[in-house]
C-alpha cells in the first residue's frame, strides 16, 4: 500500500480538482480529506456517510465564578491572553492548563472540547475518510492525523493498493500531520510568483521530513516564463515536474456540475491528469 | 481602523485584494499593511518592500537544569502538549511540540527549569512608498503558525489604518489574524469550492462577531449560488472582479490591480468608503 498527499503551499491551485480526478482514474484507493478545516472534495464524490464519530480533542479552561476570588493569578499566568475579568475565553485559551494548575481556589477545571466531526462515507469511487473541523478550533494536526490512521487501518485491512489524500494548503501544523511518513508528495503549483514562492517552501518541508516530492504545474500556459523557471528550479532540486496542466474553463464546468474533470471532459487537461497518475504510481511504488 | 482580509478557500485572491487595497489608499491614508499569512506570506512579492528591520520570533521553552532535577515528572504531568517526557534520570524536551505557556518552569518544585528562546519564524518590518509594512515568516518544518502571527499583529499601529491579509482556512491560524478587526473582507469566487469555504469563513467570523462582507472575484465563472447566499445571509456584497486572463497575468507577475490597472484604484478607495460606511453601521 502507498499513500500519496497532495499539497501546494499557496491555496487554490487545484488541489482538489486533481484529487477528485485521481479518484476517478485510481483503480484501488481509499480518499482521504486531509483538509479538515476548508474541507472540499465531497462536493466532487457525493459521499454517502456510514460512520459519523465525535472528535473530542484539546482541553479548554473554564472557571468556576462561585468558586473564584478574583485573586486574579490566572489572568496573570495565561500568555494567550485568554482570561479577561475571571472569565476565560475558550478561542483564546490554547489549553495549557497553567491557570487550572495554579488556581488556589481549585475553581478552574480543564474541559473536553468537542474540536470536530470525522466521518467515513462511501463514495462511487472507493471509500472517503474526511472530517469537519468545529469552526475556530485549534488542533487540526491532530484531526489530520486521526483521517489518516483511519484511512491506513482501512487500506491495510481491505486490501487498498493506495491511500489519495487531499492536503491543505500552507506548511504549518496541519500539512506537517499530511505529510509526514507518505510514500510520496505530489504538489500542485501555478506559474504565477506567489505560487513558485510558496512551492519552494513547501518543498523545504518535504526535504525536512524526508518525503520524495513531484510537481504538477497547473495552468501552465497563463504564463510560460514562469512555467520555465519553475521546471528549472525543479530540475535544479531533483524534483520530478509529472505534468503540465493548461488553463482550461472546463474545470471550472465540471466543478459546476459536480463531478471530476476527468469523467467531465476528455481534452488536454484531462489527457494530461491521466498522464500524471500513471507518472506518480511509478514514482510512489519507488 | 483595522480590516483583515480572509477567505476560506485559498487562492481566491486575499493577496490581490490586500494588496491592492493598501496601494489604492496610501495616497490619502496612513496605510500599514500586515501579512499573517506567515506560511505563505506572499504581499511582499506585490509590495517590493525595503525590509530595515528582521527579528526572529521565538518561543520560550524549558531548559532544564540536570544538576538540580529531582526526575519527579512534575513537568511532564503539567504539559499539556506532550513536550517534556521524563524517562529514569533525564528529562528529554521536544521544543516543536511546546507552546511557550510556561506552566512547566513556574511548577518545577525544584526551580530546575528555566526558558529557552526557540526560534520558530521571523518578523521583517519596512516601508514601501508611503505604506508601512511587515510580516512574518515560519520556518520550515515549523508547525506552529500563530506565535509569529502574533508578533506580526503586535505591530498593529492604531494611528493608522491598518490591512490584515490572513491565511486561507477557518482554523487557528485565520482566527489569531482575524480577531481584533473592525471589519473583515472575504474574498470569494463563485465556484462550490468558493461558496462551500465562504460559508466556513462567515460562520468563523461570526463567532468573533466581526461584521463582514464580500468580495467576490473571477465573477462570471461558476454559478449564481454564491450571490443568492450572500442576499439569504444579508452579506453586502462589495466589490466584484470579473474573471479575466489580463488579471490573471498581471497576478502572475507579481502586479497589484493598483499598478497594472490604474483604473482599479477608485474602485478599491470606492470599496473603502463602502467598508468604512459598514463598520460604521
Amino acid at each position: 500500500m502507498r499513500e500519496i498527499v497532495v499539497l501546494s503551499g499557496k491555496g487554490g491551485t487545484g488541489k482538489t480538482t486533481i484529487v477528485g480526478s485521481l479518484a476517478a482514474l485510481a483503480e484501488s484507493k481509499v480518499l482521504a480529506d486531509c483538509d479538515v478545516d476548508a474541507a472540499d472534495l465531497h462536493l466532487l464524490l457525493a459521499p454517502k456517510i456510514k460512520e459519523e464519530h465525535d472528535f473530542r480533542s484539546g482541553r479548554a479552561a473554564v472557571i468556576d465564578a462561585d468558586k473564584c476570588t478574583q485573586c486574579g493569578l490566572c489572568q496573570e499566568v495565561c500568555r494567550f491572553d485568554a482570561i479577561h475579568d475571571y472569565v476565560a475565553d475558550p478561542v483564546a485559551c490554547e489549553g495549557c492548563g497553567f491557570c487550572a494548575q495554579v488556581c488556589p481556589e481549585g475553581a478552574i477545571t480543564m474541559q473536553e472540547r468537542l474540536a470536530g466531526r470525522w466521518f467515513i462515507s462511501e463514495t462511487k469511487y472507493g471509500p472517503l475518510v474526511h472530517a469537519r473541523l468545529g469552526i475556530a478550533e485549534e488542533n487540526s494536526g491532530k484531526l489530520v492525523a486521526l483521517v489518516r490512521r483511519q484511512a491506513r487501518e482501512m487500506a491495510e485491512r481491505d486490501g487498498y493498493d493506495y491511500i489519495i489524500s487531499d492536503g491543505p494548503p500552507g506548511i504549518g501544523c496541519p500539512v506537517i500531520s499530511s505529510l509526514s511518513g507518505a510514500h510520496l508528495a505530489l504538489l500542485v503549483t501555478e506559474p504565477t510568483l506567489s505560487g513558485r514562492h510558496d512551492l519552494e517552501r513547501v518543498l523545504g518541508v518535504c526535504r525536512h521530513f524526508g518525503v520524495t516530492a513531484a510537481v504538477a504545474i497547473n495552468k501552465y500556459d497563463i504564463n510560460e516564463a514562469n512555467t520555465a523557471a519553475i521546471e528549472d528550479y525543479c530540475r535544479r532540486n531533483d524534483v520530478a515536474v509529472v505534468a503540465r496542466i493548461p488553463f482550461d474553463n472546463v474545470v471550472t464546468e465540471a466543478l459546476v456540475a459536480g463531478q471530476p474533470v476527468v469523467e467531465y471532459d476528455d481534452g488536454a487537461v484531462t489527457g494530461e491528469i491521466k498522464k500524471l497518475w500513471d507518472i506518480i504510481t511509478r514514482l510512489a511504488a519507488g | 481602523m483595522i480590516i483583515s482580509v480572509a477567505s476560506g478557500k485559498g487562492g481566491t485572491g486575499k493577496t490581490l485584494v490586500a494588496t491592492s487595497l493598501a496601494l489604492s489608499l496610501q495616497d490619502n491614508h496612513d496605510v500599514q499593511l500586515l501579512d499573517c499569512d506567515v506560511e505563505e506570506p506572499n504581499d511582499h512579492i506585490f509590495i517590493k518592500p525595503v525590509i530595515t528591520r528582521s527579528e526572529a520570533v521565538a518561543v520560550p521553552v524549558p531548559a532544564v537544569d540536570e544538576k538540580k532535577c529531582t526526575h519527579c515528572g512534575k513537568c511532564a504531568e503539567v504539559c499539556a502538549y506532550n513536550a517534556l517526557a521524563v524517562v529514569k534520570d533525564y528529562v528529554l524536551t521536544f521544543p516543536e511540540l511546546c507552546h511557550g505557556c510556561g506552566a512547566c518552569s513556574y511548577l518545577c518544585p525544584e526551580g530546575a527549569i528555566t526558558e529557552a528562546p526557540y526560534n520558530v519564524g521571523v518578523v521583517e518590518t519596512g516601508r514601501a512608498g508611503n505604506l508601512t509594512f511587515g510580516h512574518g515568516k515560519l520556518n520550515i518544518g515549523q508547525a506552529m503558525a500563530p506565535p509569529v502571527i502574533r508578533r506580526v499583529k503586535a505591530l498593529t499601529d492604531p494611528s493608522k489604518l491598518v490591512i490584515i491579509d490572513a491565511s486561507p482556512g477557518t482554523s487557528c491560524p485565520v482566527v489569531e489574524a482575524v480577531k481584533g478587526s473592525d471589519y473583515c473582507l472575504l474574498v470569494t469566487e463563485p465556484t462550490p469550492f468558493g461558496l462551500n469555504d465562504l460559508t466556513l469563513a462567515v460562520e468563523m467570523i461570526r463567532k468573533l462577531a466581526i461584521p463582514c462582507g464580500v468580495v467576490l472575484n473571477r465573477a462570471g465563472v461558476g454559478d449564481g449560488k454564491t450571490e443568492e447566499y450572500c442576499l439569504r445571509e444579508g452579506i453586502p456584497i462589495l466589490m466584484t472582479i470579473p474573471l479575466d486572463t489580463a488579471i490573471a497575468g498581471l497576478y502572475s507577475r507579481g502586479i497589484t490591480l493598483s499598478e497594472g490597472m490604474p483604473a482599479y484604484r477608485v474602485a478599491f478607495r470606492e470599496l473603502y468608503a463602502r467598508i468604512e460606511e459598514a463598520a460604521r453601521a
